[in-house]
């Protein structure tokens, strides 16, 4: 048995699923985005009573933070937590793990295979849920949906790599009527096997996962063309970032920074007057807040290996800057040099810290 | 003064980074047994080539120079065993993504020179310095808006 089938569309099947977990107590809590119906806000709800589920938007096309980044101060977890997570916020966490910023033991992880999510503009209008009956019926069909972030539009990888349950919604023509569980691992089969439906040796076809993969593969050449003429050499590089005000919002919800104190935050980037009359003199002018461009160049360096693609660094950017494209792109080029992809096997060391002796002869 | 003048007067700013343990004692050779070195190198010692972080990179790089030579001891014999192996992944790395911006990433270079490589040491700053005179100035020195 590899999947569980629902008579209920995917997201009440997650649901339904979640509530199995904590009333079965084979979970003390999950870990789910939810809808508050009043407001319509989103948030990401930490939950232990089944009653509480009644507001989950398991999936919504909206994410606010990424899970995997929130996912670190909840684990190592003592007791077993079920997470409902996209697939760039499972491969976040996995970076993370690497990097010693949260653990896997305990936790069940769910995921589903992806239609993108809205920019966080979009979501805060008052007409958002008008949107998502819509955005079901197209992603089900396997399209992309105009409207959905930049890198989702161009994300390939929106079958999760790694996730104990998988859901297929996108390209999965049978999810707005009924909801099909994979459970990929023994955690999976233990804890979710006992759950009630039409049980059956299903695999996810990857005929149809992969005809809206290679749809995402022309956008990403697309958005990635459309980045060439002005993020191309410094005037381009200046032309992109020169409108950065310096807030390193981006930084801050990037799942994959996950460094305790930036070094761009500490007193090694922290300037005084006889640094910047040195400065002046040689120059002339300064560009002040000092540094903007740097930050980025800084970032990229450090990790752009591991850059999931989530968009969050574009959705907080004030001043609209396509930091997540530039950063999908540019961490594309640093993951190939050494055949990396970010979240794809936990086992799978971070390049930087490791090699070979043999390689890289042409460098040095 | 002309185009072509101005190449002529152009005089480039490298940084070097070089390994207290191998390159940075070449240096010292080549400098006693008078061999012909390019003034355009400003040394800084470190002591093994993994030492140099990208931030000290970006900085060096930002602050003007035109070039930067990282130098340490050849694959396998880092006086801490495994440095240039790291420093070797962390300049791919770089290099990688100033490529990917179009930011001229031949101005980085990354040699392996033993302590008893004078000579070398002197081809590798000759050869560098001439690879930057005919790249021309860094560009970032004239950008205030930078
Ligand atoms: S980047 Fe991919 S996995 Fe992440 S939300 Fe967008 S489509 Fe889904
Ligand atoms: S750089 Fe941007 S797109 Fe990449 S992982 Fe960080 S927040 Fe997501
Ligand atoms: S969020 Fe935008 S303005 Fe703020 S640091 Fe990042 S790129 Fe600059
Ligand atoms: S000690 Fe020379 S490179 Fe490490």
């Amino acid at each position: 048995m590899s999947s569980i089938n629902l008579d209920m569309s995917a997201p009440d099947g997650i649901i339904a699923l979640l509530k199995y977990l904590l009333s079965s107590g084979k979970v003390s809590a999950v870990l789910v985005p939810r809808r508050n119906p009043d407001t319509g806000a989103y948030d990401i709800g930490l939950i232990a009573d089944e009653a509480g589920l009644d507001s989950a938007a398991p999936v919504d096309p909206v994410m606010l933070a990424n899970t995997g980044q929130i996912l670190s101060s909840l684990t190592p977890a003592k007791r077993s937590l079920a997470v409902v997570l996209k697939p760039c916020e499972l491969r976040a966490f996995v970076e993370r793990v690497k990097r010693e910023q949260g653990s896997l033991e305990n936790v069940l992880t769910i995921s589903y295979t992806c239609g993108g999510v809205f920019p966080l503009e979009k979501v805060i209008e008052e007409s958002f849920a008008d949107v998502i009956p819509n955005y079901l019926k197209r992603v089900a069909s396997g399209e992309i949906v105009d409207g959905t972030r930049d890198t989702c539009r161009a994300c390939e990888h929106f079958v999760p790599m790694n996730a104990d349950v998988t859901i297929s919604i996108a390209a999965d023509a049978g999810s707005i009527a009924g909801c099909r569980i994979y459970l990929n691992t023994d955690r999976a089969r233990e804890l979710v096997g006992g759950l009630e439906g039409k049980q059956s040796d299903d695999e996810i076809d990857p005929a149809v996962t992969l005809k809206l993969a290679a749809k995402r593969k022309v956008e990403k050449e697309k958005l990635f063309n459309s980045l060439a003429p002005t993020g191309d050499g410094l005037d381009g590089v200046i032309e992109v970032f020169g409108k950065c005000v310096g807030c390193h919002g981006c930084g801050r919800v990037c799942p994959i920074c996950y460094c305790l104190l930036c070094d761009f935050e500490s007193r090694s980037f922290d300037y005084d007057l006889p640094y910047f009359e040195k400065e002046l003199s040689g120059k002339g002018a300064l560009r002040l807040p000092p540094d903007t461009i740097f930050f980025h160049l800084g970032r990229m360096t450090h990790m752009s290996f591991s850059c999931v693609g989530c968009g969050l660094c574009s959705d907080v950017c004030p001043v609209g800057i396509p930091v997540a494209s530039m950063f999908k792109k540019v961490g594309e080029h640093t993951a190939a040099l050494f055949d990396y992809v970010a979240g794809r096997d936990v086992e799978e060391k971070l390049p930087v810290m490791v090699y070979k002796e043999e390689e890289f002869s042409e460098l040095g | 003064m002309t185009e072509k003048q101005q190449e002529r007067e152009f005089t480039p700013k490298i940084v070097g980074f070089l390994c207290n343990w191998c390159t940075y004692a070449a240096a010292d050779l080549a400098g006693s047994t008078k061999l012909e070195i390019s003034p355009t190198l400003t040394v800084i010692r470190v002591m093994c080539s993994s030492r140099v972080d990208h931030n000290l990179l970006l900085t060096t790089f930002f602050e003007g120079a035109d070039g930067i030579l990282i130098a340490g001891c050849h694959p396998g014999d880092c006086h801490y065993g495994k440095g240039n192996y790291y420093a070797r992944r962390r300049y791919a790395v770089l290099k990688k993504v100033m490529e990917g911006l179009g930011l001229e990433p031949e101005r980085l270079q990354l040699s392996w020179v033993s302590a008893s490589e004078g000579n070398r040491y002197a081809d590798v700053v000759n050869a560098f310095s001439e690879k930057i005179k005919a790249l021309g100035p860094n560009p970032i020195n004239g950008r205030p808006d930078f």
